[in-house]
C-alpha cells in the first residue's frame, strides 16, 4: 500500500517538468564545483606528496562536494517537498485517500518513501562524481561512506520536515518557503554558540547540539557517532508522526 | 438495526465551530435500494455524505458500513464503500488507465484481479475508448465517469455519489444518470443531488434534509401517492353556478380563478372527471379543456423546505401531511 502510494508520487514528480529541472540543475552546479576542487587538488598534489599523513583526494575533493551539496539541497527540497500533501488538498484529491481502505500512516509514509526514492537518485547521481574518481585514484571508503550516510540521513530530515509543512497548507509556496526558513533556521541556530566565545552558557551548548549543521559535520570528517545517527532518526520520526497527526486531526475539524 | 442493512446511521451529529451543520440524523439504507437525498445548498447533504465516506469524523453518533463502526475499524469499513465527492478526487496529470490501477491498488484489490476489476469498472463507464488519455484532457461527462469508474472499482457494497450530475449538459446528465441506475443494480447507492427529477428518475427513497434535520424519509411509490392529483382545472364557454359544480358526484369544493376556468377539488380515490364531462354536455357548458394538476416534487420539496417553522419543528413524518395540504 504504501509502496502504491510513493510510486504515484514519484510517477508525478517525473511527469512535471520541475523534477527534471532540479535533477539537471543540482548537477550541473555540483558538477563546476567538483571540477574546481579536482583542479584544486591537482595543483596542490605536489606539495602534499612532500607531507607525511596529508590529506588525500577524499578529504579534498569528495568530502567537500557532499559538504556544498548539502547546502545546496536546503535551498531544493522544499521544492520538492512543496507539493507532497498541499497539491492534494488543493485539487481536493485527499478524499481518495481518506475513502481508501488505508491508514493515516500509510498515506504519509508512502509520500515519504515516494520523495525519499526521488532523493536517493539524485544523491547516486552526486555520489557518481567522486566514485569517477577511481578510475585514476583510490577512495577512502570509510570516510565517503560516513559522508555519503550523512547526506542521506540529511536529506530525510529535509524531506520529513517538508511533508510536515506540506501537510499544514494548501499553497505549495507556502509550504516551501516555511520548510526552507525552518531548515536554515536549524542549519545555523548554532551560531548563537559560536558568537558567545569558548566559555558558552548551558543555553548556547543546547542551541549547538540542536543545529544541522553539527552533526552532518562529525559525519562528514568520517566519525561515526550514534549520537549524530540518532538526532536525525528522531528528527524524521517526530516530523513524520505530525504529520499523521495533523492528517487525522484534518477529518476532525473543518 | 436489520441484517439487511448496508449503511446504518444513528444519531449523527456535526458542528463546525457554533454552526450546527448536521442535527440528529437517523437512517438506513437497505441492499440493493437507492435512496435519494435530496435538499437545497448548504443544508448538510455534503457533510453527511464525508461523515458517511469517512473524510470527516462526526462529533457525535455513529455511522456503521455492513454492520461494521467506520470510526473503530476504518479498513474493514472503507473496503465496502466506494465514494464520488462533489468535486472528483482525479490527478490530472495522469491517463484514465493510470488512474485507475492506482485506485484498485489503494482499493487493496490483489494483482491478479486488478485488470479485469479495472476492464470492468471502465466497460460499465463507458471508458474503454479514452483509457490512453490524459484526464486532464477529458470533457467534464467524461471525467465525472472517470469518478464513478473509480467508486465502483472495488466493487464496494455502498457506493456513495455526491452530486454527480452538476455542471454536466442534459446529454451527459442522461447518461450519468443511466449509469447510476446501471451501478445500483449490484450496489447500494446513496445519491446526494438537489436537482429533484433525478430523485424521481433514479431513486428508490427519498429523504429531504433541511438545516441539517432529516424532514421526510419516503419510499417512491409513497411519494408517488401522495403526488397524485387531487385537483383538475376545467375551462368551460359557459361558467355555471359554484353551486351546479360542487353538486356532481365526487366534487368536494370548487372555486372560479379566472373567467371560465374553475378549480376542482376531488378526493383522490373518487375521480369526478367522467361525471363533470357528462354533466359539460347535458347543460352544455362547453368544456374545452380538462387538466388534471398534479404536485410535483418540487412543489413538495419546496413546501418542506421554505416553511420555517417546520424546520425547527419535529423532523419525520409529520411533514408528509402538510406537503399534500399544499
Amino acid at each position: 500500500m504504501i509502496f502504491a502510494i510513493a510510486g504515484r508520487e514519484l510517477r508525478g514528480l517525473f511527469l512535471s517538468p520541475l523534477a527534471w529541472s532540479i535533477l539537471a540543475v543540482v548537477q550541473l552546479i555540483l558538477a563546476y564545483m567538483f571540477l574546481a576542487q579536482v583542479d584544486f587538488f591537482v595543483q596542490l598534489q605536489p606539495r602534499l606528496l612532500t607531507i607525511p599523513g596529508a590529506p588525500g583526494i577524499t578529504e579534498i575533493v569528495a568530502v567537500p562536494l557532499l559538504g556544498n551539496a548539502a547546502m545546496i539541497l536546503l535551498l531544493v527540497v522544499p521544492l520538492i517537498t512543496m507539493r507532497l500533501i498541499s497539491d492534494e488538498r488543493r485539487n481536493q484529491t485527499l478524499p481518495l485517500l481518506f475513502a481508501a481502505p488505508i491508514s493515516m500512516s500509510a498515506i504519509v509514509l508512502g509520500k515519504f518513501v515516494g520523495v525519499m526514492t526521488f532523493l536517493l537518485i539524485m544523491l547516486l547521481m552526486i555520489l557518481l562524481m567522486p566514485l569517477s574518481l577511481l578510475l585514476g585514484s583510490s577512495l577512502d571508503f570509510g570516510v565517503l561512506a560516513a559522508a555519503t550516510l550523512g547526506l542521506f540521513l540529511l536529506l530525510a530530515s529535509f524531506a520529513a520536515l517538508g511533508l510536515f509543512m506540506s501537510s499544514l497548507t494548501a499553497q505549495p509556496t507556502i509550504a516551501a518557503v516555511s520548510t526552507f526558513g525552518v531548515l536554515l533556521l536549524l542549519w545555523i541556530v548554532d551560531w548563537a554558540g559560536n558568537n558567545a566565545g569558548t566559555d558558552a552558557g548551558q543555553g548556547s551548548n543546547v542551541l549547538a547540539y540542536l543545529s544541522m549543521l553539527r552533526h552532518y559535520e562529525a559525519l562528514l570528517k568520517g566519525v561515526f557517532n550514534s549520537a549524530d545517527v540518532i538526532y536525525y532518526l528522531l528528527f524524521i520520526t517526530v516530523f513524520l508522526v505530525l504529520s499523521i497527526r495533523r492528517l487525522d486531526a484534518e477529518r476532525m475539524q473543518n | 438495526m436489520s441484517m439487511d442493512s448496508l449503511i446504518t446511521v444513528e444519531n449523527l451529529y456535526r458542528y463546525y465551530g457554533e454552526l450546527c451543520a448536521v442535527h440528529d440524523l437517523c437512517f438506513e439504507v437497505r441492499r440493493g435500494e437507492v435512496l435519494g437525498f435530496l435538499g437545497p445548498n448548504g443544508a448538510g447533504k455534503s457533510t453527511t455524505m464525508r461523515m458517511i465516506g469517512g473524510n470527516l469524523a462526526p462529533s457525535a453518533g455513529r455511522v456503521l458500513i455492513n454492520g461494521i463502526d467506520i470510526l473503530d475499524q476504518p479498513m474493514l469499513a472503507k473496503a465496502e464503500l466506494g465514494y464520488l465527492p462533489e468535486t472528483p478526487p482525479l490527478y490530472r496529470d495522469l491517463t484514465v488507465d493510470e488512474y485507475l490501477v492506482y485506485c484498485a491498488r489503494i482499493n487493496r484489490i490483489p494483482r491478479a484481479q486488478q485488470r479485469a476489476a479495472i476492464d470492468s469498472a471502465k466497460e460499465r463507464c463507458g471508458l474503454t475508448e479514452v483509457g490512453r488519455r490524459l484526464i486532464a484532457n477529458l470533457s467534464k461527462g467524461y471525467q465525472q465517469r472517470v469518478g464513478i469508474a473509480q467508486a465502483i472499482i472495488h466493487s464496494p457494497l455502498v457506493v456513495l455519489l455526491d452530486e454527480p450530475t452538476v455542471g454536466l449538459d442534459p446529454i451527459q446528465i442522461r447518461e450519468i444518470r443511466s449509469l447510476i441506475r446501471d451501478v445500483a443494480n449490484e450496489h447500494s447507492v446513496v445519491l446526494s443531488t438537489h436537482i429533484l427529477p433525478e430523485v424521481q428518475s433514479v431513486c428508490d427513497r427519498v429523504q429531504i434534509i433541511n438545516r441539517g434535520r432529516l424532514v421526510l424519509n419516503e419510499s417512491i411509490e409513497q411519494m408517488r401517492e401522495k403526488l397524485q392529483a387531487t385537483t383538475l382545472l376545467v375551462a368551460l364557454r359557459v361558467m355555471p353556478s359554484i353551486g351546479e359544480l360542487e353538486s356532481i358526484e365526487g366534487v368536494q369544493g370548487a372555486e372560479v380563478i379566472d373567467d371560465g376556468r374553475a378549480r376542482i377539488r376531488f378526493d383522490a380515490c373518487d375521480d369526478p372527471s367522467d361525471m363533470i364531462v357528462e354533466q359539460a354536455v347535458v347543460n352544455g357548458w362547453g368544456l374545452h379543456e380538462l387538466t388534471p394538476e398534479r404536485m410535483t416534487l418540487e412543489q413538495v420539496f419546496v413546501d418542506i423546505t421554505s416553511s420555517d417553522a417546520h424546520a425547527q419543528g419535529e423532523p419525520g413524518n409529520a411533514v408528509g401531511s402538510e406537503g399534500e395540504a399544499a
